[in-house]
């Protein structure tokens, strides 16, 4: 018995102890950092208690990057859920090449986020303004990724087009578990679609629209490799992402420390934001 | 079980999301396989000769080949270890639940997937520095100890609806507990495997940020980062920005044309799961 012990601890010790190393003690080095002024090469630094939490609420630049993150955020997580529900519920009805059609929209998602975005980042430039232009429209004529107040949609729309790859597939998950009997007798009961659709199909999907909801809120928090290939954070800052913040200002602005408390509150908004969401989705799964 | 008939309103309305989704990879394709003439000519048009040499000067300006090794190595290396190693852990862990070691170790594991990477970013490419780590090694370690968070969930939950009385028969007949993951549980993981082996393999290939921080030489960068790195030099010749693109990314598409069924379905399954 005992040596079976033993054998459950050499399975996962090593696992802790290379977890512990490169995940749990970067984390507390940067919660350590947060409190001091270090740049990131000089070789001494100084405690500064609170100071760059205190500096953080009053930087324009964090504020901006939290503004256009949150925007950001709603936006894509909305757009996601309703057109990749949309076309979940058009792949599980009597379709034709049903399959073929499922591999088209899941294409995406096994693509280089990365490379996606420079591709968008050609058609923004030198395809849609063609497009625009051919409509008459001035504002269309122009590449929106350059205009401060539009390149976050452009944004949204990449991250849209990729991240409803995923999502269609677990709403198409969902759906196949819902008993095809309670369509059945709906149909004998005379209920419309759109009945069909509030009373069934929704409620029962209640577990997939939580688990989307929470993945893709929490994927474009983190956006990073879009902005890259799109803005690179401009025109201006006016996409700077909180992400790309922390890097740029981490590793490039000699802001180590300050970007660390950055980051650390960064931290407590994604925890707090996914928890209120689980709270909020799996009661209303319950009220249901 | 009615059958109901086709439903062409539907039919034509996907079809016509679907051409969304393909018209990016059109362009790419078509760019890709053009001249700067035919550029000029119209930018949507079919290519009317194939330019391969866009795909030749592509490969020579960011040396694809080793790019490629790269990519294919972390990948194949950490999705092995992965499978084998983390389900390891999991096994060990979801058989001890009872235990406060390892239910604190389940949650401590799981609670990592809501630490944003950021909050770790500039702390580990310090660690990873002084340990001269900042390789590709480096990377496939670090692939595989962050994979931990998700897959331990995953494979836990998976390994607790496996019943007890195969290990337990295998116990009497006394196996070691080596013996019993290796022979009787590993074999039972099949499908649940087929997931985080998926998942894992598409994270990994197409990761752009631990590569963007952690690889300093050039040698050892990835497919995604030779594009970021090339694309200040590939200036306005988007014809062979495309070109390299497009070999960056065919890789997986190509095994994604061979294996689509196997892995939307082993994606399918982890989410019912």
């Amino acid at each position: 018995m005992a040596k079976r012990r033993t054998a459950f601890y050499l399975m996962t010790i090593p696992a802790l102890l290379l977890f512990f190393a490169f995940h749990t003690y970067p984390a507390l080095q940067g919660i350590f950092y947060s409190f001091t002024n270090w740049d990131g090469f000089s070789s001494s630094y100084d405690f500064v208690g609170f100071k760059n939490f205190v500096n953080i609420f009053q930087d324009d630049n964090v504020i901006n990057s939290y503004m256009f993150t949150f925007k950001y955020s709603i936006v894509v997580t909305i757009f996601i859920n309703i057109l990749s529900l949309m076309i979940a519920l058009g792949l599980n009805s009597k379709i034709k090449f049903k399959n073929f059609f499922r591999g088209v929209y899941f294409l995406p998602n096994i693509l280089s986020v990365l490379i996606v975005g420079f591709i968008f980042n050609y058609l923004f430039s030198n395809v849609f303004t063609v497009w625009g232009a051919k409509l008459g429209s001035e504002f269309l004529s122009q590449n929106i990724l350059g205009n401060a107040n539009w390149a976050w949609v452009g944004i949204v729309i990449v991250a849209v087009w990729q991240g409803i790859a995923f999502n269609t597939i677990l709403y198409l998950a969902g759906l196949q578990t819902i008993p095809q009997d309670l369509y059945e007798a709906s149909s004998l009961d005379g209920a419309s679609r759109w009945r069909e659709f509030w009373s069934i199909t929704f409620p029962l999907l209640a577990p997939s629209f939580t688990i989307n909801m929470v993945l893709a809120m929490k994927g474009a928090l983190m956006v990073f490799d879009q902005v890259v290939a799109l803005t690179g954070g401009g025109p201006g800052r006016s996409t700077q992402s909180i992400a790309l913040l922390i890097y740029t200002g981490g590793f490039q602005g000699g802001e180590f420390a300050y970007q660390s408390a950055n980051a650390v509150i960064y931290f407590i908004v994604i925890v707090v934001i996914s928890v209120l969401q689980l709270k909020f989705l799996q009661k209303r799964e319950m009220d249901l | 079980m009615m059958r109901k008939p086709t439903n062409w309103l539907l039919t034509v309305l996907i079809a016509l999301g679907s051409l969304l989704i393909l018209f990016p990879l059109y362009m790419t394709i078509s760019i890709a396989l053009k001249n700067s003439e035919e550029m000029a000519a119209s930018i949507f048009a079919l290519p009317t000769g194939l330019h391969f040499e866009n795909f030749t000067r592509a490969i020579e300006a960011t040396n694809f080949f080793n790019a490629f090794k790269n990519s294919a190595m972390v990948t194949a290396i950490s999705v092995v270890v992965i499978l084998l190693t983390n389900s390891l852990v999991a096994y060990a862990i979801a058989r001890n639940m009872n235990m406060k070691f390892f239910k604190g170790l389940y949650f401590y594991f799981i609670s990592a997937m809501f630490i944003p990477f950021q909050i770790i970013m500039l702390p580990v490419v310090k660690v990873t520095t002084d340990l001269h780590m900042n390789n590709v090694a480096g990377l496939i370690i670090l692939y595989i100890v962050y994979g931990l968070a998700f897959n331990v969930f995953v494979y836990v939950g998976y390994i607790r609806s496996i019943p007890y009385e195969l290990e337990e028969a295998a116990n009497v007949d006394g196996a070691s507990v080596w013996g019993t993951y290796w022979k009787i549980i590993f074999p039972l993981l099949a499908p649940i495997n087929a997931t985080i082996g998926i998942l894992s393999c598409l994270s990994s290939w197409n990761d752009f940020m631990l590569p963007l921080i952690l690889l300093g030489d050039q040698n050892s960068y990835t497919l995604p980062l030779v594009q970021y790195v090339f694309q200040g030099q590939f200036g306005t010749d988007f014809n062979l920005a495309f070109a390299s693109y497009l070999l960056a990314l065919s890789p997986m598409v190509v095994v994604y044309l061979f294996a689509q069924k196997w892995i939307i379905n082993g994606i399918t399954q982890g989410a019912i799961k």
